[in-house]
């Protein structure tokens, strides 16, 4: 139960492991912009001033 | 490196995915969404109140993620009957890239977050319209009507007719009858596009299952029903400049189109059973997709148009 192993990845398993955690990371990074942008958007500049 | 435990490993349980992004990509039905993306991008442009470009662009991304998501779950249910048609044989679960359970989650996770976003970012109608969509094409069409009944691409098509209305809704906040009009296009659109294709791909139809109308009604009483929903797209097409909603060249443009899309019919109609090539039909397909395009595209160089003419100064 507490003995573990690794396993090493084949060359198309490490390949489709990082193409499906750049496009991840860029959808993460993407959606993180639109609420940023759209929250100024939608409330107003001030809201970076903590002012409502 | 992965670590994991010998226990999982033995049992068989883990299975090292060699699926890419641009297997999930894939899953989301590109062609498909490039349809959705400009159809509701023509729903959005055509309602009368101007709404921020950032919020538009918004809208139209959670749109074009919820009809991909949709597909997802297409290709999950479909995965079995996708194997056996040659069309589909090489999408990313009948070949193996992706398993069926990692299609399942990309599908429901991708319809909550554009469902959400776009409740949150733009309105909840139109959240509301493209949840009924998700649902209306992954559970209404894919799960029930496709495997039961000729008439399953006749009522579906409804959940291909929907996204001018999300598109409209996300800039109005509500439903009107301009975007009712949009809708009946696509919805009436539907059975001769899809039924010019099943005419000529019948054989994959049949292997798999599927009771397309030609397998069920067989292929001349499609050939009449394909002319009969022609018959109705045309002058629905018409309608928004006969209803005042567009200019008059919008209307030439879709009285044109219009006629075209009965001759090709027709040329279907009078098909000979004995035509193994389906000329006809192969032609009435790829007519009936520039169709819908130039008929979106006239009704929004039209509502540009009438945009920038309303503007002050001009």
């Amino acid at each position: 139960m507490n003995e573990n192993e690794t396993v090493t990845l084949t060359e198309s398993q490490r390949k489709a492991q990082r193409s499906r955690s750049i496009a991840i990371g860029l959808g993460l990074a993407l959606l993180v912009v639109i609420f940023y942008v759209a929250t100024i958007i939608k409330f107003g500049p001030s809201i970076l001033h903590g002012a409502m | 490196m992965a670590l994991v435990e010998k226990r999982t490993l033995d049992e068989g349980g883990i299975r090292l995915s060699e699926a890419t992004a641009g297997d999930f990509l894939a899953l989301l039905k590109p062609r498909v969404m490039s349809l959705v993306v400009f159809t509701a991008f023509v729903g959005l442009m055509a309602a009368p109140v101007s709404i921020n470009p950032f919020i538009a662009v918004v809208a139209i991304l959670a749109i074009a993620i919820g009809a991909g998501a949709s597909g997802a779950l297409n290709m999950w249910y479909d995965a079995d009957i996708d194997a056996v048609m040659t069309r589909t044989a090489k999408r990313p679960v009948p070949s193996g890239r992706v398993l069926p359970r990692e299609a399942l989650a990309f599908g429901l996770v991708l319809s909550l977050l554009s469902v959400m976003t776009l409740g949150v970012l733009v309105n909840w109608v139109s959240a509301a319209l493209l949840a009924f969509t998700i649902f209306f094409y992954a559970v209404i069409y894919t799960i029930w009507l496709k495997r039961w009944t000729p008439q399953n691409i006749v009522i579906g098509g409804a959940a291909g007719a929907f996204p001018p209305v999300v598109g409209w809704a996300a800039a109005t906040g509500s439903v009107s009858l301009e975007s009712i009009i949009l809708f009946l296009i696509i919805f009436l659109w539907t059975p001769p596009h899809f039924w010019a294709l099943a005419l000529f791909k019948s054989g994959d139809y049949e292997r798999a299952g599927i009771p397309m109308m030609p397998n069920v009604a067989g292929a001349a009483s499609t050939r009449r029903q394909i002319f009969a929903y022609t018959l109705l797209t045309a002058p629905v097409g018409v309608l928004p400049w006969l209803l005042g909603f567009t200019s008059l060249a919008y209307g030439v443009v879709a009285i044109a189109l219009g006629l075209g899309f009965i001759w090709y019919a027709w040329k279907v109609l009078v098909m000979p059973d004995s035509d193994r090539t389906m000329k006809p039909a192969k032609a009435l397909f790829g007519y009936s997709l520039l169709y819908l395009f130039v008929i979106f595209a006239a009704y929004l160089t039209d509502s540009v148009v009438e945009h920038v003419l309303a503007m002050p100064g001009v």
